[in-house]
């Protein structure tokens, strides 16, 4: 099963562009249809699961620039569209708020989180799936074992774990328990990539005198670079998106990450807070989005190829 | 370069027998080792170690700033007595059931389709996959506001419409708010199912369903003796991954109801928080959570070894 990953791992363009791969190319029977038949079948529906899809962050983007009075007053203006955006929700919430500073924070926690479980799972990986010690497979098991393991089952002995640790409310305490979420994750993926590198060209290097190390860096890594990018690009996202762990962790303000600032510090009681609300929440998602649309195809790859919501 | 380093080496000094050191340092499961040091670290450290903790700790009256003392199986014994824990086990249930059944119906559905000759295709593709890219918590507060009791474009539409009078009550009432935190929760989990699913069926060779056609099959045949079975294996492996993650949601649930209105959206997850940080027991907490783990095996196992029988008809060896 995890071979048949690992082929469309290796091939991440077939999934998002292929319309007929496999061994014959033919067209397919879509030109039996007719037009009004594939307009009711096909395009009708396909429609109707998009709006679905999409118009909560129409109504995100919408709602975060509209001016106060038409927020709430749906009979005067139509509550679809307005004529006059305005910014005074993004600039109270960049300007009088903390947002800024937890953008920050989410950054360099992402960032960091996930330079070290790369890091680590890149050993770890290239070690299970090219050293192969012994008990090698077991290992492999044991870290896809890890991988089922959920953030919501673990949070409760892990705050006793990080407060004996010292780290309580800073940010190495998300720093250092992301990688567990992460690290299964990536190394699973890295090991399917890896698995896909010949193996004479560490045979020739080895000859050549290379040691393990400088294989793994000169050789192996920079024929993962496509597998390094899923990972990195995945992680990033998993981060970005953790929230019952930063809930927990984390009780000063300054420390908050986006999702949790935005939750327990951004709402208050007016009743105009769902501009500012809704700009957060679009603001905070805004760096994932650009960050997907440039690597499409390595996070569809990372998805398919180690799979998790 | 290599060759130039190692000529000059062998230039300095005579063939040398090879030291224990030099023996160790290609030992396999000696660097395998090292190699392997980093990732252990963590996973025992913030993993393993956590585990095994909270197991412990659900056997003992914990608090936070207080470590407990153990006390058997008393936790699991008062939480059988306790009706909100019941419910919350009630409504994972019926949470992960629900959704997980629909998301998989409409994900099916979404996938078959974006499998079609389609214009814009890719960029069809990618844009199905925004709603699982963005944090779950930014879309939940954008549920939540669709859902607000007063200004629900929901409930404004369909009172244009004429289909309703009065506003509805989406998170207020019990059953109400269940199923508009289900719903957000496919909204949330069909992008995924979706794309991966339709990662399995552009393996589907289409000359498979000329045949049929030739031979007179209907396209619900075509669906159902053809596409399910090739896509049996994959649809295993994203039912349990879906399974599991519905079953441990927290995010949804807390940023929309925190388990209000009265319990009724508690999830065992969010209880376990409320219980254990909010109300600082943690031996409570901990014995919500340990009792996940025995639904969670079971949810992998039904879906695992009910769903891979047909391995070899991915032209895999049938192990």
């Amino acid at each position: 099963m995890t071979d048949a990953f690992i082929q469309k791992v290796s091939d991440p363009k077939a999934i998002l562009n292929a319309s007929a791969p496999g061994p014959d190319s033919s067209e397919g029977m879509s030109y039996l249809d007719s037009l009004p038949r594939r307009l009711v079948t096909l395009y009708l529906p396909l429609g109707i699961i998009l709006v679905v899809l999409l118009f909560p962050f129409y109504w995100m983007a919408l709602t975060s620039i509209k001016p106060d009075e038409q927020l709430l007053d749906f009979e005067k203006y139509s509550p679809f569209w307005t004529w006059n955006p305005t910014f005074k929700h993004i600039a109270k919430l960049l300007f009088d708020t903390d947002y800024p500073r937890w953008l920050w924070n989410t950054m360099l926690v992402a960032t960091c989180a996930t330079a070290i479980s790369i890091g680590a799972s890149v050993l770890a990986a290239y070690a299970i799936v090219r050293l192969r010690y012994r008990g090698a497979q077991w290992v492999g098991g044991a870290i896809f074992l890890a991988y089922l393991v959920p953030p919501s089952i673990l949070f409760i002995p892990l705050s006793t774990v990080v407060f004996q640790y010292g780290l309580f409310d800073t940010p190495f305490a998300l720093i250092l328990t992301y990688p567990t979420i992460l690290i299964p994750f990536s190394t699973w993926l890295l090991m399917g990539y890896f698995k896909t590198i010949p193996f004479e060209l560490e045979e020739c290097a080895l000859i050549d005198g290379a040691s393990r190390w400088q294989i793994l860096v000169k050789i192996v890594l920079p024929l993962a670079i496509p597998g390094l990018i899923s990972a990195f690009i995945f992680c990033f996202t998993l981060c970005w998106n953790e929230f019952i762990y930063a809930l927990t962790f984390i009780s000063s303000t300054q420390y908050k990450t986006v999702p949790v600032a935005i939750v327990t510090a951004l709402v208050d009681g007016d009743i105009y807070r769902w501009g500012s609300l809704m700009a957060g929440a679009m603001i905070g998602s805004l760096p994932l989005v650009v960050l997907y649309a440039f690597f499409v195809e390595h996070y569809v790859s990372a998805m398919t190829g180690a799979v998790k919501e | 370069m290599t060759d130039v380093v190692l000529k000059s080496r062998l230039d300095k000094r005579p063939i040398q027998e090879p030291t224990a050191w030099d023996r160790l340092m290609v030992n396999r499961n000696w660097l395998g080792l090292w190699f392997m040091v980093p990732a252990a670290i963590f996973l025992i450290l913030f993993l393993a170690y956590p585990l095994g903790l909270g197991v412990w700790l659900s056997f003992t009256d914990a608090k936070i700033g207080r470590s407990g003392e153990f006390i058997g199986l008393e936790n699991y014994e008062w939480l059988m007595d306790d009706s909100t824990f019941i419910t919350s086990v009630f409504n994972t249930i019926l949470y992960t059931t629900v959704a997980s059944a629909i998301k998989f119906a409409v994900g099916l559905y979404l996938a078959l389709l974006l499998n079609e000759r389609l214009p814009f295709k890719a960029v069809l593709r990618a844009v199905v996959l925004i709603p699982f890219i963005v944090p779950t918590v930014l879309s939940a507060i954008a549920f939540w506001w669709i859902y607000d009791p007063q200004f629900s474009i929901i409930s404004w539409s369909l009172k244009k419409m004429g289909w309703i009078s009065t506003n509805i009550d989406f998170l207020g009432d019990v059953w109400n708010a269940r199923w508009s935190v289900i719903f957000a929760n496919i909204w949330r989990g069909v992008p995924f199912v979706a794309i991966t699913l339709l990662a399995g069926l552009q393996t589907v060779s289409p000359s498979l369903y000329e045949a049929a056609t030739i031979d007179g099959a209907t396209p619900w045949q075509r669906f159902r003796f053809i596409t399910y079975p090739l896509l049996t294996p994959i649809i295993a492996v994203v039912m349990t991954f879906s399974v599991l993650f519905t079953f441990t949601d927290f995010q949804l649930i807390w940023v929309m109801t925190r388990g209000g209105p009265v319990n009724a959206t508690h999830l065992m997850a969010t209880l376990s928080y409320q219980r254990a940080i909010l109300a600082g027991s943690l031996g409570e907490g901990a014995a919500i959570s340990t009792a996940m783990i025995p639904f969670l095996l079971g949810a992998i196992l039904v879906s695992w070894f009910g769903l891979q029988r047909r391995k070899w008809q991915q032209g895999e060896s049938n192990d």
